[in-house]
């Protein structure tokens, strides 16, 4: 089995531990993981925005990078939502377009192998106890993407209940999105913070010390205000928690 | 669509006044919760749900295909039945023929059972004008109308106004409009109806013109069917002489028998009851009971248009039934006014662009009202992807190249650029990492993003130094 790793544009640059933290968590559980070094984004913000024909390049890169592997693992639900869901429509636009079928041909190479970590995990490699240790009180949000494209279901729920050490805590409110949104954030700047801060206010009072999730754009938003509010819990993946171990301990 | 929201400013400027309106934050937040959590209970019972949305998703989706067909046979059956169709290709048009069609009866006034299709075309407007005062009869458009006001919500369209605003409305206009308010009315929700209740008794027994919406329309039969809670709908369509149904053309359905999958969706969806209190069918004209005139206005009004988008027709598969707004967190915050249609939340956002067009301020920023999260397509009882149009309109937009596009498509070409040229998009996060102390975590100006969140530190180094270091 050879999987490979989309660690995703945000994470490269602003959340490295959060792919380092794959890379040993996967290892640990003797997967071979790759890292094709010309992987960039997946066109979600792009996409999202109105801006279909600019993302076009970076479902052919998709494609090219990953043809290797058998499988593409990414800790990313809304950037696996993107290639599931997404490439697969700007496939059937550009043939509507009468550009060819390449770009449909290429989204049914990529969206058959790409999975959302904690699917890989729990459907792929059937591990639901990864071996980690992480001793914190935690709540869970579960990004929209993740969630509602994606199906994720308990999946992540499961994963962190096995988790030595850890005492889970149910957040209020949680299926309702964060703000985050991508340009959303931006062009709705309002709305969006009176959406997080309502999410911050259902996390804090939980008490845990820790509120996790499979997004770490999401997490991007939702950690700004805490740090912002000086609140009492910090923002974390689910992939550096799952990555903890009682002899390498997350920090 | 109606006058009395043209040159309303672009969403994001509407939501500001609403999102740091404490009580209308509390007063939406309650009432979306409780509706969103009774909903999900009554549709919970049906343990076909997801066999009905389907069956409902492809009786309206067969039915648009064809619609030209439907269109004609309908015609032919309310003709046939008694009644008189009219085609009205948009809403000034349909707005002469209805205030033609009132002139024509002598009358100088109506009374109106609640329609989304004449709010859309400003028919009460366009009715004062010819000196015809239209009567609104469901109690939150009463609440609207008397308030001098506009709906924020397609079934409870006072949803933004509380006991206490209500009993003041009443008190101070009822009396400019007929009966007026009992001495000494509290805000008392009984005494509140019962003010309505004798308020409009009096409109409805003197009324000869009724006029209506409706929620479906049986091409095989000519029948018209319109579902409501509180009665007065049906007093409208069965006590004046002449009826004047003014439909949206894809309110169509082919048979009586699809009626069956709509009435189970449409109450659990909208109220979250098992049946809605009032199912009123009506077919053409009978003698010596209800109407003696039944005239039906076709309406188009960028319909046929956003037909002809493969993938936002499928706004036209809407029932109307608001589970959308009110499971929608956008719309919570935001409120109703803020998307400047009487269609609002997530269905107006892609139902108002494309009938109206993207042209205005407003217009422009409603595919851009929403996060993506996809609950309103969750809820959703014929299955609309309300994300997908979403995003589909937001191309529309992003290509027409308007305020603030045009900085933007630069700067996503530069990022294009970049994303595909590895060795820049490194060479730029190596930069990042050495300048990391230098980043702020507040940017100066008009940055709405760190007005309420702190930017994320930049990182020692980027993953792909640390696999280059680490793994290579």
């Amino acid at each position: 089995m050879r999987v490979g790793l989309f660690v995703t544009c945000v994470n490269d640059a602003l959340y490295p531990r959060t792919g380092i933290a794959v890379v040993k968590l996967l290892e640990r559980l003797g997967v071979e993981v790759g890292f094709p070094a010309g992987q960039t984004c997946c066109g979600q913000p792009q996409f999202n925005t109105g801006y279909r024909r600019e993302t076009e390049p970076l479902v052919r890169r998709f494609d090219r990078e990953f043809a290797p592997y058998d499988y593409v693992v990414t800790p990313s639900g809304s950037c696996a939502a993107m290639v599931r869901d997404n490439y697969p429509r700007i496939g059937r636009k550009a043939a509507a377009e009468h550009r060819g079928h390449e770009l449909a041909d290429a989204a049914a190479r990529s969206v058959p192998k790409t999975y959302e970590l904690t699917e890989f995990l729990v459907d792929v490699l059937g591990v639901v106890d990864v071996g980690a240790y992480f001793p914190h009180t935690v709540t869970y949000h579960p990004s929209c993407h993740g969630l509602r494209m994606l199906g994720l279901g308990d999946r992540p729920l499961r994963l962190l209940d096995a988790v030595r050490g850890l005492e889970l805590r149910e957040l209020a409110g949680a299926e309702e999105c964060c703000g985050f949104g991508g340009t959303f954030a931006v062009k709705n700047a309002d709305v969006s913070a009176a959406m997080g801060e309502d999410k911050v206010r259902n996390a804090v009072s939980t008490g845990a010390d820790v509120l996790c999730g499979a997004d770490n754009s999401c997490l991007m938003h939702i950690g700004g205000i805490l740090r912002r509010q000086d609140a009492p819990l910090r923002a974390l993946h689910l992939a550096e928690i799952l990555a903890s171990t009682e002899e390498e301990p997350h920090v | 669509m109606s006058g009395t929201y043209l040159g309303m400013p672009s969403f994001p400027e509407a939501a500001r006044e609403a999102v740091h309106n404490e009580t209308l934050r509390e007063n939406l937040r309650h009432a979306t919760h409780t509706i969103r959590d009774k909903r999900a209970k009554a549709v919970a019972e049906l343990a076909d749900w997801a066999q009905l949305r389907e069956a409902g998703r492809q009786i309206k989706d067969r039915t648009l295909r064809h619609l030209d067909e439907y269109l004609v046979q309908l015609e032919k059956s309310v003709t046939a039945a008694g009644g008189t169709v009219h085609w009205a290709a948009d809403a000034d048009e349909a707005n002469r023929i209805v205030a033609g069609l009132v002139k024509a009866t002598g009358e100088r006034e109506v009374v109106k059972v609640k329609s989304m299709a004449t709010q859309e075309i400003g028919l009460n407007e366009a009715l004062e004008a010819e000196g015809i005062t239209a009567y609104e009869t469901d109690l939150a458009e009463l609440i609207v109308q008397l308030g001098e006001d506009r709906p924020s919500h397609i079934l409870v369209p006072a949803i933004h106004r509380n006991r206490g605003e209500i009993r003041e409305i009443f008190a101070r206009t009822m009396s400019e409009w007929g009966r007026p308010a009992p001495e000494g009315l509290t805000d008392s929700p009984a005494e509140l109806a019962e003010a309505a209740r004798l308020h409009l008794r009096e409109k409805f027994l003197r009324a000869k013109v009724g006029i209506s919406g409706a929620n479906f329309m049986v091409a095989e039969t000519g029948t018209l069917v319109v579902v409501e809670s509180e009665g007065n709908g049906r007093m409208c369509l069965t006590l004046p002489e002449t009826l004047i149904s003014v439909v949206g053309i894809e309110k169509t359905v082919p048979t009586w028998q699809d009626l069956e999958v709509f009435l189970q969706t449409l109450p659990r969806s909208s109220t979250a009851e098992r049946m809605n209190p009032y199912t009123s069918t009506w077919t053409g004209t009978t003698e010596a009971d209800g109407p003696r005139d039944f005239h039906l206005v076709l309406l188009d009004n960028g319909r046929t248009a956003t037909l002809a988008d493969e993938v936002g027709r499928q706004a036209l598969r809407c029932i109307r039934c608001s589970a959308c707004l009110n499971v929608c967190p956008v719309y919570e915050r935001a409120g109703g006014h803020a998307y400047g249609s009487v269609y609002p939340g997530p269905i107006g956002a892609i139902l108002s662009p494309q009938l109206r067009g993207t042209e205005s301020e407003i217009d422009a920023s409603l595919p851009y009202a929403s996060s993506l999260c996809g609950a309103c397509y969750d809820v959703c009882p014929v299955a609309i992807d309300i994300p997908e149009v979403l995003v589909h309109l937001r191309e529309r937009v992003a290509g027409q190249g308007g305020k603030g596009h045009r900085l933007e498509k630069a700067a996503i070409k530069a990022a294009g650029w970049v994303l595909n040229h590895p060795a820049a998009l490194a060479a730029g996060e190596k930069a990042a990492s050495k300048t990391r102390g230098l980043h702020p975590r507040r940017l100066p100006g008009a940055a709405a993003w760190t007005d309420s969140r702190d930017l994320p530190e930049v990182p020692p180094e980027p993953f792909r130094d640390w696999w280059k270091k680490n793994r290579t």
